[in-house]
This record gives C-alpha cells, sequence and structure tokens, in this order.
C-alpha cells in the first residue's frame, strides 16, 4: 500500500504461569531501568492482567504506524484484526500496550458483533524508541498479538525550559 | 529610480509595477530559486500531511471551531462582536491573513494578525487585548487564517514595508548565538537535508497559528521563530518585539506566492 | 464546553459498516510532567468514551496517559436503524461531555 508502513513481524511466544518472555526480549531479563520508567517486565505484567493464564498467539492482528516517528507526542496508530464480526465469532477487545512509557498500558478498546469491522486509529504517546504491543480478545477466548518497533526521534529545535 | 518617480508611479495607480519594484529590491543571489521553493508541508511525513488534511482530524480545527465562537461574540465597553463591523469572515476574511504583516500607518510600520486583532478589539470594541499566545487570541487567529486556505501569499506592495522587509532579511542571514549559526544557512542552504532525524524545511510561514506536534497545542508564528532562536543559542526576542515582526515579515516576502494552509500540522 | 469534532455520516444503507471519527479538545495532562518549579503537573486525562447507539452500547474504551492530547478516535459500526448515535467521555475529575448525532438508515 504505502511506503512507511509495514505489517506485524514479530515471531515470539508467551510463556504461561512463569510470566517469562522469550525470543527477542531474550531469555536475560533486562532490568536496567530505561528512559520513562517503564520495563518490558511491567508491560508483560500489564499483558498478563489481560489475558490471565492464556496462551497468547501470533496472527490476526495488523498494526499501522510509521516506523521513524516524526514527534513521540502524537503517533498515528491503527490496529486491525481479522475477523468475521458475526455473534458467533468476533473481536471482544482490542488491547495496546507499550514497553517503555512510564506506564504500560496506552488504552482498552471493547467490541461487540455490531461493530462490523473489528478496528480502531487513535493516535498515541511514545516517550522513546520502543515496541507496542495490540493484543486481540476474540469471543471464542482466545488471544492474538502482534507488536512494531518503533523509532522516535527528538524535535531538532525544542523549546525553552 | 528618485523619489519623485515612485511616486508618480505610485500615483499613476500601478501596485503592481511597484510591487515588482520592491521585489527587484530585495532579491539576492542566494535565495532559494522559485523553481525550488516549496511549502514545508512538502517535506512532512505521510502521517503529518494526513493529520492536516482531514479537517475532522487535524487538532487545529478545533481552535477555528472557538475562533468561530469568539468571533460572534459581543465584547468590551462597545459590546461589539468581529461580526458586527466584518459580517461573515468567509468573505471578508478571505486573503486578509494572506497579506499580514501589513504596514500600519498609524504606528508608521507593520503589524502581524495577532496584533492587528488586538488592536481591533482595542480601538472599535472598547475590549482589553489578548495576552500573547492565549487561547482566545490564537483561536480568533487561526479562525481568521483559516479563510485564507488556498489563497497565495501576497507580494508586499507598499514601498513603505521595504525597509522592514531588509531588516528582517538582515536578521535571517545574520550569525548569531553560540553556535554562530544563521537561519539562512538552514533554511536556504541545507533544506531537504536532515538535522539529526528530522528533514529541514524551507521554513515557510504557510500555515500559521498552526498545530505543533513538539507543543501539543497550536501556536503562533512568534512563539515558533523563539524556539528556533532558542535553538540556535541565541536571544529570542519578545512577543510583539518589533524584530519579531519584521522577521514575519521578511518570512512571509520569502514564501510570497505558496499558498496558505492554516491551520497547518508541524511536528 | 469543551470542543470536538465528529463525524457520523447522516445517511446509510441497512447494514452498511459506517466509520465513526472524533476529536476531542483535552490537554490529556499525562501526570508525569513537570512544572518550572519542579512539581509534578498532576494527571487529567479522559479515561472512558463510550459510543451507544439508540440504546446499545457498540463501542467502549479505556484510555491512559499514552494517549496523545487532542485525543482522536475512530472506529466502526453497522448501520442497523435509524437513530441516535450518541458519543460520551469522562474525565479523571468525573465530568462527562455528550455528543449526538442523527442517522438515517434506509
Amino acid at each position: 500500500m504505502d511506503e512507511g508502513r509495514h505489517p506485524a513481524t514479530t515471531r515470539r511466544r508467551f510463556l504461561t504461569g512463569a510470566g517469562r518472555l522469550i525470543g527477542g526480549l531474550g531469555a536475560v531479563q533486562l532490568v536496567a531501568i530505561r528512559p520513562g520508567g517503564a520495563t518490558p517486565d511491567s508491560m508483560a505484567a500489564a499483558i498478563r492482567r489481560v489475558v490471565g493464564a492464556a496462551d497468547v498467539r501470533d496472527g490476526k492482528v495488523s498494526i499501522e504506524a510509521p516506523p521513524l516517528v516524526e514527534n513521540g507526542n502524537s503517533v498515528s496508530i491503527t490496529v486491525a484484526v481479522d475477523s468475521p464480526m458475526t455473534p458467533a465469532d468476533h473481536v471482544r477487545g482490542i488491547f495496546i500496550f507499550n514497553e517503555k512509557n512510564p506506564q504500560s498500558n496506552v488504552a482498552n478498546f471493547r467490541f461487540g458483533p455490531r461493530a462490523g469491522r473489528a478496528g480502531v486509529s487513535t493516535r498515541i504517546r511514545l516517550a522513546d524508541t520502543q515496541k507496542v504491543v495490540a493484543i486481540a480478545e476474540l469471543s471464542d477466548g482466545s488471544f492474538w498479538s502482534a507488536s512494531v518497533d518503533l523509532i522516535v526521534t527528538v524535535a531538532a529545535c525544542v523549546e525553552g525550559t | 529610480m528618485t523619489a519623485a518617480m515612485m511616486r508618480r508611479l505610485l500615483w499613476s495607480g500601478a501596485p503592481g509595477l511597484l510591487a515588482g519594484l520592491v521585489a527587484a529590491a530585495v532579491v539576492r543571489a542566494g535565495d532559494i530559486a522559485p523553481a525550488d521553493k516549496r511549502s514545508d508541508y512538502s517535506l512532512m511525513s505521510r502521517d503529518t500531511q494526513a493529520m492536516q488534511d482531514d479537517d475532522l482530524a487535524n487538532p487545529g480545527m478545533l481552535f477555528v471551531l472557538d475562533g468561530e465562537m469568539l468571533w460572534s461574540r459581543k465584547d468590551g465597553a462597545e459590546n461589539r462582536s468581529c461580526a458586527d463591523c466584518h459580517g461573515d469572515a468567509a468573505a471578508s476574511m478571505k486573503g486578509v491573513a494572506a497579506r499580514y504583516p501589513a504596514y500600519e500607518a498609524t504606528l508608521a510600520r507593520p503589524i502581524d494578525l495577532e496584533q492587528r486583532i488586538n488592536s481591533c478589539r482595542a480601538n472599535h470594541q472598547g475590549a482589553t487585548p489578548f495576552a500573547w499566545e492565549s487561547k482566545e487570541l490564537l483561536a480568533l487567529a487561526a479562525f481568521v487564517a483559516r479563510q485564507s486556505r488556498g489563497v497565495a501569499i501576497a507580494e508586499p506592495a507598499d514601498e513603505k514595508l521595504e525597509p522592514f522587509i531588509r531588516a528582517g532579511r538582515e536578521m535571517f542571514e545574520r550569525r548569531q548565538g553560540q553556535l554562530d549559526l544563521s537561519c539562512s544557512q538552514c533554511h536556504d542552504d541545507n533544506w531537504g537535508r536532515r538535522l539529526a532525524a528530522a528533514v529541514i524545511p524551507q521554513g515557510h510561514p504557510t500555515g500559521y497559528p498552526l498545530y505543533r506536534l513538539e507543543w501539543q497545542n497550536l501556536g503562533s508564528l512568534q512563539r515558533r521563530l523563539r524556539n528556533c532562536m532558542f535553538g540556535m543559542r541565541a536571544e529570542p526576542y519578545a512577543y510583539g518585539a518589533p524584530e519579531q515582526v519584521e522577521l514575519e515579515l521578511y518570512l512571509m516576502w520569502r514564501a510570497r506566492g505558496l499558498a496558505t494552509d492554516s491551520p497547518a500540522v508541524r511536528p | 464546553m469543551a470542543q470536538a469534532l465528529i463525524n457520523v455520516p447522516a445517511k446509510a444503507r441497512r447494514g452498511e459498516i459506517i466509520e465513526i471519527k472524533s476529536l476531542i479538545s483535552h490537554v490529556m495532562e499525562t501526570g508525569y510532567r513537570r512544572s518550572d518549579s519542579g512539581d509534578l503537573i498532576p494527571r487529567d486525562i479522559i479515561n472512558t468514551f463510550v459510543c451507544t447507539y439508540n440504546d446499545d452500547v457498540v463501542f467502549r474504551a479505556e484510555l491512559f496517559p499514552a494517549i496523545a492530547a487532542n485525543p482522536f478516535i475512530s472506529f466502526f459500526t453497522v448501520a442497523t436503524e435509524s437513530g441516535v448515535i450518541t458519543l460520551s467521555w469522562t474525565d479523571d475529575k468525573g465530568a462527562t461531555e455528550v455528543r449526538t448525532a442523527k442517522i438515517t438508515v434506509e
């Protein structure tokens, strides 16, 4: 479609129970506090609060966002989920998380079959270059996810004070 | 070209010719070639452009709505609204923002749009002027500027503006601040290249007042110029300083011919 | 009253999926910024956003400080019947704003 867009490319599995993340985030837990105060651990915890003990699978979810962000104060993001949106098979919620802001949650969106299309567009704040994760909850209780890595740059001429 | 000849031309009603003379007097070799001149919009990312293009998604339009309300609100000792004198803004204000700063005879110098709004408030509404960068002043300026969307920035036709345009140019080309940097070095000589990860625009004020993502708010050209000078590690001019208006005037002269796109969105 | 720009199509065919766009004037103060004196500026955001179609809730959002100032939210709903689409949002102070739009469904 357009330059500057890319679909979710991550292949990541979340293990249940132990709450440990493997794959790109590394089996070694990084505990250094990043700008903003959040860590991948707090994002994992925030995700667990939504999904509970369930598995989260890759697929169905796509995130559209500019890979190089002009200003972290406002990043346009669109999350869509591949679903027929029928009463028997629809998306119940889309939950967006970030890795490095002071708080891991971005927004929780709730839908029903009356949505017609499982998708939402909004603008978010990103404190630093980081990963954004979107998780979809389906009517059958399953969870699906996608993530994007976004590069956040600082404005060239920032305001005084 | 003597003063007497200039006066004769003026009285003969040849404003176009006069404008040409003003322009000819000020154009210089290092300027951006007319064929290369482009709006800052064209160098923004697609997402920023998309935010600007959709009036229902452009945060600047929220301020235009506020300005529309203020336009009809009676105010001051005279209990008069802008609409009482100017009627329908879409008609009366079309093209106005595209020819500001304009020469104000009573002050014998140019004033910008925000100063004009405040002088109207004082002289015709008997109302106290709005503070610089106040929500009300920005909203009214945004509403007025919106009426000029698509209108080409006018070439200043008044010969009395020439010394002020020159003063503005002199500031634009002067090396200043701790970095010993001039505006011209980035915006005339290196536009299109990147400073850190940001694309350097040519610096045309086609869309003011505009929604700057860095501010998370609407702001004026004067605010942006203060940001620029702070970024250059130079002492910014105070709001309303004559230097600010001269710089605004030069920038508008430099942008002549480009279309107004208020309220713009910029990073 | 805060300004808001709401776009709901005035007319739609029965069963058509329509897009609803909303842009709300709000500072969305995160609670993580500091004033010039060094004090934390208290959090002040819109935390809930709800869309009802006649009497049914068709979309709900829970917002956090990571949502940008002057929040923009766009989503979809199926045009089922004529009536009123209502958007309402509540901020941290408990204040709720409501906007309505009529829709004619043929």
